[in-house]
């Protein structure tokens, strides 16, 4: 069965991204609709924790782009908090040496300067905080901003509450363009969506969409696995972390870089995430992967060494080669816009992201400046280039 | 600790490979979660209840044979062994196994070849009360009578469909328990198109039907449970009448007191080790070659995980495996007609089961019928009404509902609410990953990590190359 | 609870072997190779967990550690499934409530 529809805007991807996307495009006056190649949240939304996280972000457009995302969520929690088991939780980032103790202070001084909300705790006050902790850390800081929402339930219940027309099981064929050379829409094929605009918030599968639309977005995947284990009463406060995290966001060394955020969740498991190698779409199990996290938690926190893990996931960070996000036009394609590549971090930075794809699709002035995550920033490579 | 091939799972497959592949001088480690072999089907009183004499009836001289064989051969057998994991590795394969009922200890078995013979588990349809203490899978129900001669109450309702409902109904009443009723979802109407296939079982199926007769009990086809009754633990079920488009008929509900109920849908495969391998699955079964080969070299598969199919199908299969895997270690092709005969048993098993899933599928629209409030998954005790928000909310798969709902999210990781969420949702069933086969304490994972990687080694983000 | 016609040879190793638990403190007779459900449910009991949301109880279910449904705390370890574990003479043996820690 064929269909042709016409809209305002196209958003590609039914994820955290598009549905933040499409909830302020929505809220803006225009007319949208969702397409996804699989279900909603079917993606890297669906793999990961659902981190809202200043305390890991150093001064810079990502920090900026965080502390308006964050805004935006606590709004947005004031409605659908219960549905998308919003908490405020904090984080609290603990070092393991006297040495990174150093290093995640300055740190921290640096991004108080940028606006963040960040407490030094001295090693005789983090029992007050976690109190099962392990003994012996030479201290941390407190980041109250850092809060937590399920992913998946997030991005359905903003899907639901944007209005949006929600076409899933639909892949996006081919970007279409006029002429002219405007994007006019998106082939599938169950039929064709016409708009003048076009939203790539297809994650991972973001450099592939753009190369529909003829232009290039080396947006790549960064493994992840998370380890869940059996549900427990409350016992992790806070999203713990250790410093060395921070170096890992931005490591650019192949393979395996692992430190330990551990947090309890609403529904009784603790998650015990960030693991990050690079190996391309591979989803088979790394147990090399997943004993690391064990030993980072249990360092961190040695009761757990009793309790079992019933699950690990892995999950695929779309990342960019400079580790910023693409969003706002295309100036390649007029009419596309890329709201893509936010690698670990999506889910946080969803909102500031669909606010600003909203601002430029209505030709307001964007709330933060756009050049750093200009789509166009990567040159094609010359191989490609040729053909 | 090394061999020459590890065979997971020590039922009729797992055994009668071991014993095939022993035979031709090959290095066997069968293991097996239970205390001794068996596995479900072979099943055996616990030792210290000194009841030999009250071992289950069927099957009891092949039991024997195997018993004694496994005795003479060289086949290592490592009972309490949890199998967590098979992590493949450039050496070979490495089996990951928790010990004991303590399961606070992992131990590593490598093997050249492994063989997975891991059997399958009961599936059951939700209805309001199926959680109440005393509703039982009919095959928990048989395994606690085989294992430790105990029952679930006194009055007890046998229900649902499949081959396995008759033995449980037999050996209840064999054991004293009044068996009020047997309840059979499948109309005996379309037993004849499938007679030929069945001619095989028909013998044994006739014999559980004179011992049903002689205990008297009476046997409701074309019936199901519609709801379980009772505040702290069961005291009756609702059965009904169902019609040809497996609705039940209004106006047919009646009650029967009980206290237990032993029910079942048919089986799924254990799949899970061969997921995480990478092996391919065919629909929920793994998929084998004629030799039992994964797709995964090294890694063979035989009996229920590659199909549900029974104790004399998973006999065939497994035999196939342990000669094939006996050739291919040596480095030779095998002569497939040198295990003529059971490749014959093992065509005449898969027909035969093919036609008793035909026979027994349960009623098409039972999803439909169940209450908004009945908790769909038991761990996370997520409820139907739940489940069909999901798809409200995008979902259009079962991942999705997951995700949506945490049905299959819990300490079972889906195992039993699985076929329910289809049922209800109308998505597809699809196999789960569940990269651990079984809970591991985090100590485990840890240990293994400060022993795998020496401190200097450890990868560390400061000291990674950059 | 029944015993089934085992009977005869379970008496012989009752005799000989029979041993005692509790069950939430009150003596329950155990055989020799049952598991914490086969005793139990020796015993009459069917039931010996709440559930973490509605508080409803739980006992076997799949009866062969698959569904872990039968959690419950042995000797002060709580989530270990009693279809599974062997009794053992003088195991204190408790209903586990919710996530069988204590909050």
């Amino acid at each position: 069965m064929s269909e042709s529809l016409t809209c305002d805007v196209v958003v590609v991807g039914a994820g955290m991204t598009g549905a933040a996307c499409a909830l302020y495009a929505a809220r803006a006056g225009l007319d949208v609709t969702v397409v996804d190649r699989g279900p909603a949240a079917g993606g890297t939304t669906g793999a990961g924790e659902g981190n809202l996280l200043v305390s890991d972000k150093a001064p810079g457009p990502e920090l900026d782009l965080a502390l308006l995302s964050l805004g935006l969520w606590a709004e947005l929690a004031a409605r659908h908090g219960a549905d998308i088991e919003y908490d405020a939780k904090g984080g609290l980032v603990v070092a393991e040496t006297p040495e990174a103790l150093d290093g995640l202070r300055t740190f921290a001084d640096a991004q108080r300067e940028a606006g963040v909300t960040a407490e030094p705790v001295p090693a005789d006050r983090l029992h007050d905080l976690e109190p099962r902790l392990a003994p012996g850390l030479p201290g941390g800081v407190r980041y109250p901003q850092d809060a937590q929402v399920m992913p998946a339930l997030a991005a359905a219940h903003l899907l639901n509450a944007s209005g949006a027309r929600l076409l899933t099981d639909r892949e996006v064929t081919r970007v279409l363009r006029a002429r002219d050379g405007a994007v006019c829409g998106v082939r599938t094929p169950r039929g064709d969506v016409h708009a003048p605009a076009v939203v790539n918030a297809a994650g991972t599968w973001g450099g592939e969409l753009a190369s529909r639309a003829d232009v290039f977005l080396p947006v790549m995947p960064r493994r992840g696995f998370v380890l869940v284990t059996e549900p427990l009463p409350p016992r992790i406060r806070h999203k713990v972390y250790a410093a060395d995290y921070v170096a890992d966001v931005a490591g650019d060394t192949a393979g395996l870089l692992t430190s330990p955020v551990v947090e309890g969740t609403a529904a009784g498991p603790v998650l015990i995430g960030a693991s990050r190698e690079r190996v391309g779409f591979d989803r088979s199990l790394s147990l090399p992967a997943v004993r690391a996290l064990a030993a980072g938690a249990t360092r961190l926190f040695p009761f757990l060494s009793d309790v079992r893990a019933v699950r690990a996931y892995a999950g695929f960070r779309p990342y960019l080669p400079d580790h910023l996000p693409a969003i706002g036009p295309d100036p390649r394609a007029p009419g596309l816009f890329h709201a893509c590549g936010h690698e670990g971090a999506g889910i946080g930075l969803a909102p500031g992201t669909g606010l600003l794809v909203a601002q430029a699709l209505t030709g307001k002035t964007p709330r933060l400046d756009l050049a750093p995550f200009r789509p166009d920033r990567f040159p094609r490579p010359a191989k490609e280039a040729a053909r | 600790m090394r061999t020459d091939l590890a065979v997971i799972g020590a039922g009729p497959a797992g055994i009668a490979a071991a014993l095939a592949a022993a035979r031709r001088g090959i290095r066997v480690a069968l293991v097996d979660a239970a205390q001794g072999p068996g596995g479900q089907y072979f099943r055996q009183p616990a030792p210290g209840l000194r009841a030999e004499g009250a071992a289950p009836r069927h099957g009891r001289r092949t039991w024997a044979r195997l018993r004694d064989a496994l005795a003479a051969s060289t086949v290592d057998v490592r009972p309490e062994h949890h199998v967590w994991c098979v992590e493949r590795e450039s050496g070979g394969l490495t089996v990951h196994a928790l010990l004991g009922p303590e399961q606070r200890e992992s131990v590593e078995l490598r093997a050249d070849a492994v063989l997975l013979a891991t059997g399958g588990y009961e599936t059951v349809l939700p209805f309001p009360g199926w959680t109440l203490p005393g509703v039982v899978t009919a095959g928990g129900a048989q395994a606690m009578l085989k294992g430790h001669l105990v029952t679930p109450g006194h009055t007890v309702v046998v229900a649902g469909t499949g081959p396995l409902l008759l033995p449980v109904a037999t050996g209840l009443a064999a054991a004293g328990v009044r068996v009020a009723a047997l309840v059979e979802s499948t109309d005996p109407a379309r037993l004849p198109r499938h007679a030929r296939a069945l001619a095989g079982k028909l013998p044994e199926a006739a014999g559980y039907a004179a011992r049903l007769l002689r205990h008297r009990v009476p046997v409701l086809t074309r019936h199901t449970v519609v709801r379980a009754h009772g505040e702290g633990r069961l005291t009756g079920v609702t059965v009904a009448a169902l019609d040809a488009r497996g609705r039940v008929r209004p106006g047919t509900e009646r009650l029967l007191p009980c206290d237990a109920l032993a029910v079942g849908d048919g089986m799924l495969p254990h799949t899970d080790l061969a997921q995480t391998l990478g092996c391919r699955l065919d629909g929920h079964a793994v998929a084998v070659d004629a030799e039992q080969r994964t797709d995964v070299p090294g890694v063979w598969a035989a009996g229920e995980a590659t199909g549900i199919g029974g104790a004399a199908l998973a006999l065939a299969e497994g035999h196939i495996a342990g000669r094939s895997i006996a050739d291919r270690l040596r480095g030779t092709t095998p002569d497939a007609d040198a295990w003529l005969p059971a490749a014959r048993a093992r065509a005449r098993g898969r027909t035969a089961a093919a036609a008793l899933h035909a026979l027994h599928s349960p009623p098409a629209h039972r999803g439909d019928g169940v209450p908004d409030d009945t908790v769909i998954c038991r761990c996370e005790e997520v409820t139907a009404g739940a489940v069909r928000e999901a798809l409200t909310l995008g979902a259009g798969d079962t991942r999705t509902v997951k995700l949506l709902t945490r049905a299959g999210m819990g300490w079972c990781q889906g195992r039993m609410c699985a076929p329910g969420v289809a049922a209800v949702t109308g998505c597809p069933p699809a196999p789960a990953r569940r990269p651990f086969a079984r809970p591991v304490p985090l100590g485990v994972l840890a240990a293994q990590y400060d022993r795998t990687a020496p401190p200097d080694d450890r990868p560390r983000p400061e000291e990674g190359p950059s | 609870m029944k015993t089934p016609d085992g009977a005869d040879t379970g008496s012989a190793a009752r005799r000989t072997c029979a041993f005692e638990v509790t069950f939430d403190g009150r003596q329950v007779e155990a055989l020799p190779g049952r598991t914490v459900a086969a005793v139990l449910w020796a015993a009459g009991i069917t039931s010996w967990r709440t559930t973490r949301d509605g508080g409803r109880p739980r006992g076997v279910f799949c009866g062969i550690g698959v569904c872990f449904d039968c959690l419950v705390t042995v000797n002060g370890r709580p989530n270990q499934r009693a279809c599974l574990v062997p009794a053992r003479p003088g195991d204190d043996i408790r209903t586990q409530e919710g996530t069988g820690h204590e909050d």
